[in-house]
């Protein structure tokens, strides 16, 4: 019987435990072998691109509409090896791409500062984040003819129109990613001595980081549809050629395998930029949070 | 067999000639309109000895965490004083409320960082502090590659990189498992022994505060007073399975359980 003589927990028994313990219960982090990778990760969209391939083939093939609605795989393929001995493709996308990165940095450096006073300032919350919520689900295009009016078919309406269509998506996102961070975290900063400025600096913003990102990626994606509406709509050969543009031109000449090529392209641009530039950012910084599957 | 050492006494108040850590005077808190509401803490007077150990113990709704907001300066009494004298206390909560954002180490720097002491000397006092809680090896280990008892232990390392003269615990352990329980509750009165902390340590587990505490006060519930307290004479290191842990924890489970009933009966 042990009664009330206390014995002490020898030192050596208990750094013992304390070892099991932490061995037991610490997570493994594992990773994923490059084969693994490729098998999961690449090869799937790559059969998917293809059988559309085939589909389109065997459409063409079976002959089920007009060749000039639906070309031959191959003729795009044409249009596109033309467009490259031209020296005009990396030209034409380059247009479109520098006018959208502008955009989306001037739409940065506007949506941060009006999305945390949004997230922190309840009369402007009050004041102006339902219109902004309600921004996100105008389609910029609508934006196109008033800005033309207001500023002619100038490069000043490009970048109005990517503007209005990706600062609300940015805004939003930080005023979530604030909305979303455990209100623990913030006393716990409290406790700390990180208030105000310290506290924005050291805790809130890092805290409200995965939303900022996601903010970020779908304000990317706005600028990038806007700034194509607004090419395809605002067209004039004193702008310089664009993918839009490139696009609409295709459309006036019936040259369906361009049009298709300028649709592909788009699409090709704006999953490149996503896959190079957001999605590395977005999974490293779930990744470190423990966040990320895998 | 030695009786339990205890002496049950009802309010205690340091002597004007030390000084103490905490000092609790008649706090009230109600939240909405005075008098209207029934208050959650109803004239509290506690005092914390510096480098005492002090447990508060309650059943829920005995508003133990309200007050341990209010002595870190979360949240102001509605009546009544709180002083700290050495500044602001450390607290640490339930959950370990690490920054996943950051690493253990860095976690601790940020608290190092925010406390003044420069860069070049916070990597090393990190590393210290992590050695402190047997974490030698974690400094670069990512908060959910973790385990339970490992984070409330960074989060303790945290809490003394504060540098506060005052702990403030929110039932710390409540969420681990009875064996990692035991071996922090190991570690934390060796760190206590060899600081000069005074500890106030929020529970609802009996056993927990007679294993830790030299002194035990139990709270009511809605509104919280201190019912009693206890002086807890048994010599540290105590084991939370011996017997006079034990017997100490039925008496004073009995009073809980009778504070308890009284809420039924209204």
């Amino acid at each position: 019987m042990a009664g009330t003589d206390t014995t002490p927990v020898a030192g050596g028994d208990l750094a013992g435990l304390e070892a099991g313990l932490d061995a037991l219960d610490a997570v493994q982090v594992k990773r994923t072998p490059l084969r693994q990778v490729l098998l999961q990760k690449v090869l799937p969209p790559v059969v998917a691109v293809v059988l559309v391939l085939v589909v389109w083939k065997l459409l063409v093939l079976a002959r089920v509409t007009d060749d000039y609605k639906l070309p031959d795989p191959s003729a795009v393929g044409g249009s596109l090896r033309r467009l490259w001995l031209d020296g005009t493709l990396l030209d034409i996308i380059w247009t479109s791409v520098s006018r959208g990165l502008l955009g989306f940095v001037a739409a940065l450096a506007i949506g941060t500062p009006l999305g945390l006073l949004v997230a922190r300032v309840p009369v402007v919350r009050a004041a102006i984040g339902p219109i902004l919520s309600g921004l996100q689900s105008l389609p910029s295009v609508a934006w196109v003819p008033a800005a033309v009016i207001w500023l002619g078919i100038t490069d000043a309406a490009m970048y109005a129109v990517i503007l209005l269509g990706a600062v609300p998506s940015i805004a939003n996102g930080l005023v979530s990613g604030v909305d979303q961070v455990p209100p623990l975290y913030l006393r716990a900063g409290r406790t700390m001595g990180a208030t105000g400025v310290r506290g924005a600096r050291f805790v809130l913003f890092p805290a409200a980081l995965p939303g900022y990102i996601a903010g970020l990626k779908q304000g990317w994606a706005f600028s990038w549809r806007s700034l194509m509406a607004a090419e395809l709509i605002a067209s004039s050969p004193e702008l310089g050629l664009g993918l839009g543009q490139y696009l609409e031109n295709a459309r006036t000449d019936s040259d369906m395998p361009g049009v298709l090529l300028g649709i592909l392209l788009i699409l090709f641009v704006g999953i490149a930029i996503d896959l190079i530039v957001f999605s590395p950012l977005e999974r490293r910084v779930l990744r470190m949070r423990g966040l990320a599957a895998r | 067999m030695t009786p339990a050492l205890t002496t049950a006494t009802s309010g205690t108040a340091v002597g004007d000639d030390i000084p103490a850590a905490v000092r609790i005077d008649h706090v009230h808190k109600s939240y909405g309109r005075p008098g209207a509401d029934r208050p959650v803490l109803d004239d509290i007077t506690l005092d914390v000895r510096p480098g005492e150990f002090v447990c508060l113990l309650g059943a829920s709704g005995c508003g133990k965490s309200t007050l341990l907001n209010l002595v870190a300066g979360l949240d102001r009494p509605t009546a009544g004083s709180i002083t700290v004298p050495g500044g602001r206390p450390a607290l640490m909560f339930q959950e370990h409320a690490l920054f996943p954002w950051l690493t253990a180490g860095r976690n601790i720097e940020l608290a190092l960082r925010l406390r003044g002491v420069p860069r070049a000397g916070r990597r090393a006092e990190a590393e210290r502090l992590l050695e402190l809680v047997r974490l030698g090896g974690a400094y670069g280990k990512r908060v959910h590659e973790l385990s339970g008892g490992m984070r409330q232990r960074v989060a303790l390392a945290r809490a003394l990189a504060q540098d506060s003269r005052v702990l403030l615990m929110d039932e710390p352990f409540a969420a681990l498992d009875a064996i990692t329980r035991d071996v922090l509750h190991h570690e934390l009165t060796r760190i206590w022994s060899e600081t000069e902390l005074s500890v106030l340590f929020v529970t609802h587990n009996v056993r927990e505060a007679v294993r830790l505490g030299q002194r035990v006060v139990l709270l009511s519930s809605r509104p919280g007073r201190v019912v009693r307290e206890w002086e807890v004479g048994i010599p540290q290191p105590r084991r939370i399975e011996d017997a006079a842990v034990a017997d100490l924890s039925v008496e004073i489970t009995e009073e809980l359980r009778e504070e308890i009933r009284r809420h039924g009966r209204h």
